[in-house]
């Protein structure tokens, strides 16, 4: 851990606040995230975890704070300023089109084209053959570049998400509960998926409420209590106990706990 | 242990093969194909001797499916990027109007009523998909809302203007105008002389007209319909922006966070159905020579219906231009095919409603099979 803590933070997040009117989404909050490293961010619901995320893919404009990425401090007007600078969200049910074709989903917003006759075309071949290479790295076996993303398991949908932040070459993979609504097994599906994104030193981050999923495939995890951080931990500084009192704010969960025996 | 964990992915035990038969059924094309063959079949069995499948009367009902097929790749496309356009044909009626005003009331040459009028018509189709996009209303009460002002307004300008709902004399206008030959023309007429002087086609036995060909020429209002299809198919399955057309109607929210430009898209497939609307407008205005308060009457619907005959879902994100296509074919086949055969031309509707139903409902069963739901 120590030598991932001795290259510069990708993204340092300074005070942040947030206020919706006379809310206080986000009452300064600051986290710094290093490429390579798996930096999970728990909460209950309602913690601030999505307004934070927000605040870091662009969609909202902090009230207060700085944010600080790849040692320049940055100013972005939408998200589509964030996701040329590399910072890339899968949102949990948001990520795919069903109708689509896998390939066509996969280039969305990004397709290749090829100029036939003075006209840019969009690149069928191209990419099929890409989606095919990038599904099979990833552990996923398609029918053909044509088959519906529908015909797709939720984990699986995560995973052409993913892949697809990865390929074009996001620096900042932001995932937003993306183990939520899944199975035992498509979790451990995007949990690997999580790990082989890290070691291309990518920086994820991975929201999530589920502590089990968090110490999988964590490096450091921050948790977030009624719009403020309760500080970062390192792995192996932390039992999975801890990070769940942390996340309910400490004494109601661990009476709640006592009376069920151990079993939340 | 060795075994489980090898890394390359297994099939999938419990996905079983999916048959050719089951794959061609997958096509957003399948029910145009079924229906155009059906309808075909049909009337060569009982009207093959009717005149139907000669030049004149292959011409008829050409002419009235190109009609259908003008107004449908704009509805399609629209559909497709997931709104409707429900003023349509109150677009058409509006646009007709427009250019005979213009032309004749006003005396401004023909062609510049008719730049005029497309970039009206244009700027009202982009003022709908503005208001939808902007205010998150659904389409249908926008548009629906438009198919009322526009129809007013077909009826209240020349009521005002001329005193009469129809405005005539535009023939004589248009005669030698470069633009109105663009929609009013024909082509080719050399060869279909040709072909009359050769016996393949059927030529005037008597009066001022004996030995000209039945059939002179292709009418442009086909030539529109031929070069709007293929301008349609190529844009939705070709290109990049058809791509944004699928993702936008498919899933508007996830299209924007994969950075598909989605308001932009809309507000231009609103643009081209206004487009498509003003060019059925033209042509006919040219044709009859005149334009009348009530054209285009129920377009919109009879358009929407060969877009969903077509295969496109009413929720947008599937569907097919050349589908699209076929649906205004069987149409045009079909409403000119009972008046050949004799039959009651109300029959017409009753055939549509039928139609439409059990194309809505292949449609929903298709889209159960792609997407794998239950």
């Amino acid at each position: 851990m120590t030598a991932r803590s001795t290259h510069a933070p990708i993204i340092q997040m300074k005070d942040i606040q947030k206020h919706f009117g006379s809310v206080i989404a986000l009452a300064g909050v600051s986290v710094d995230i290093f490429p390579g490293e798996c930096h999970c961010l728990l909460g209950d619901n309602g913690a601030g975890k999505s307004t934070f995320i927000k605040t870091m893919s662009g969609v909202h404009k902090p009230t207060h704070g700085e944010i600080i990425f790849e040692g320049q401090p940055m100013n972005f007007e939408d998200p589509r300023d964030s996701i040329a600078a590399g910072i890339a969200t899968v949102y949990q049910d948001l990520a795919m089109i069903p109708l689509m074709s896998v390939s066509r989903n996969f280039f969305m917003g990004n397709e290749p084209t090829k100029t036939v006759a003075g006209f840019p075309f969009y690149d069928k071949e191209y990419a099929a053959r890409v989606t095919m290479e990038e599904m099979s790295r990833m552990g996923i076996n398609l029918r053909g570049p044509d088959q519906a993303v529908g015909t797709l398991s939720g984990g699986e949908r995560q995973t052409v998400a993913i892949a697809r932040a990865v390929h074009f070459g996001a620096k900042v993979l932001i995932l937003d509960e993306p183990t939520s609504a899944l199975g035992v097994r498509q979790t451990s599906n995007v949990l690997a998926t999580i790990d082989k994104v890290r070691k291309q030193d990518i920086a994820v981050v991975f929201i999530t409420h589920n502590v089990r999923h968090a110490m999988a495939v964590g490096d450091r995890f921050t948790v977030l209590n009624r719009g403020k951080t309760l500080g970062t931990a390192q792995r192996g500084q932390i039992t999975p106990e801890e990070l769940q009192d942390l996340m309910a704010g400490g004494q109601e969960l661990a009476t709640l706990e006592g009376s069920l025996g151990g079993t939340v | 242990m060795s075994e489980a964990s090898t890394p390359t992915p297994q099939e999938d035990e419990r996905i079983k093969e999916t048959s050719a038969l089951r794959q061609a059924l997958i096509r957003p094309e399948l029910g145009g194909i079924v229906g155009t063959i059906a309808v075909f079949t049909f009337f060569l069995l009982t009207a093959f001797n009717s005149g139907m499948f000669n030049a004149a009367g292959v011409l008829n009902w050409s002419t009235v499916s190109a009609q259908f097929m003008i107004i449908a790749v704009g509805a399609c496309l629209l559909m497709i990027a997931g709104e409707f356009d429900l003023s349509v044909g109150s677009m058409i009626g509006f646009s007709g109007m427009s250019i005979a005003l213009l032309s004749v009331t006003f005396s401004w040459p023909v062609w510049l009523a008719i730049i005029v009028t497309f970039a009206v018509c244009i700027a009202i189709g982009a003022l709908n998909g503005f208001i939808v996009v902007r205010t998150g209303l659904p389409s249908f009460i926008v548009t629906l809302a438009f198919l009322f002002i526009l129809r007013g307004f077909t009826i209240y300008l020349p009521q005002t203007l001329e005193r009469k709902t129809i405005i005539g004399g535009v023939s004589d206008v248009a005669q030698g105008d470069w633009l109105a030959g663009l929609f009013g023309g024909k082509i080719l007429g050399g060869l279909f002389t040709w072909m009359g002087n050769a016996g393949l086609i059927g030529v005037f036995e008597r009066g001022t007209r004996a030995g000209d060909p039945v059939v002179d020429g292709i009418p442009m209002l086909i030539v529109w319909a031929i070069v709007l299809v293929i301008f349609g198919h190529v844009l939705l399955t070709k290109t990049k922006f058809g791509n944004w057309i699928f993702a936008a109607g498919g899933d508007a929210q996830a299209a924007r966070y994969a950075g598909v430009p989605v308001n932009r898209v809309k507000i231009l497939m609103f643009m081209f159905t206004a487009f498509c609307a003003t060019v059925f407008a033209t042509c006919q205005v040219m044709e009859f020579g005149s334009a009348g308060a009530d054209r285009g009457l129920l377009k919109e619907f009879e358009a929407i219906i060969a877009v969903v005959i077509g295969g496109a879902l009413l929720t947008g994100g599937y569907g097919s231009v050349l589908g699209a296509a076929l649906g205004a074919l069987i149409f045009g086949v079909v409403q000119q095919g009972l008046f050949f055969a004799g039959v009651e031309s109300s029959l017409f509707r009753v055939f549509l409603g039928v139609i439409l139903l059990f194309a809505v409902i292949l449609n929903t069963y298709i889209r159960r099979l792609i997407t794998g739901e239950r």
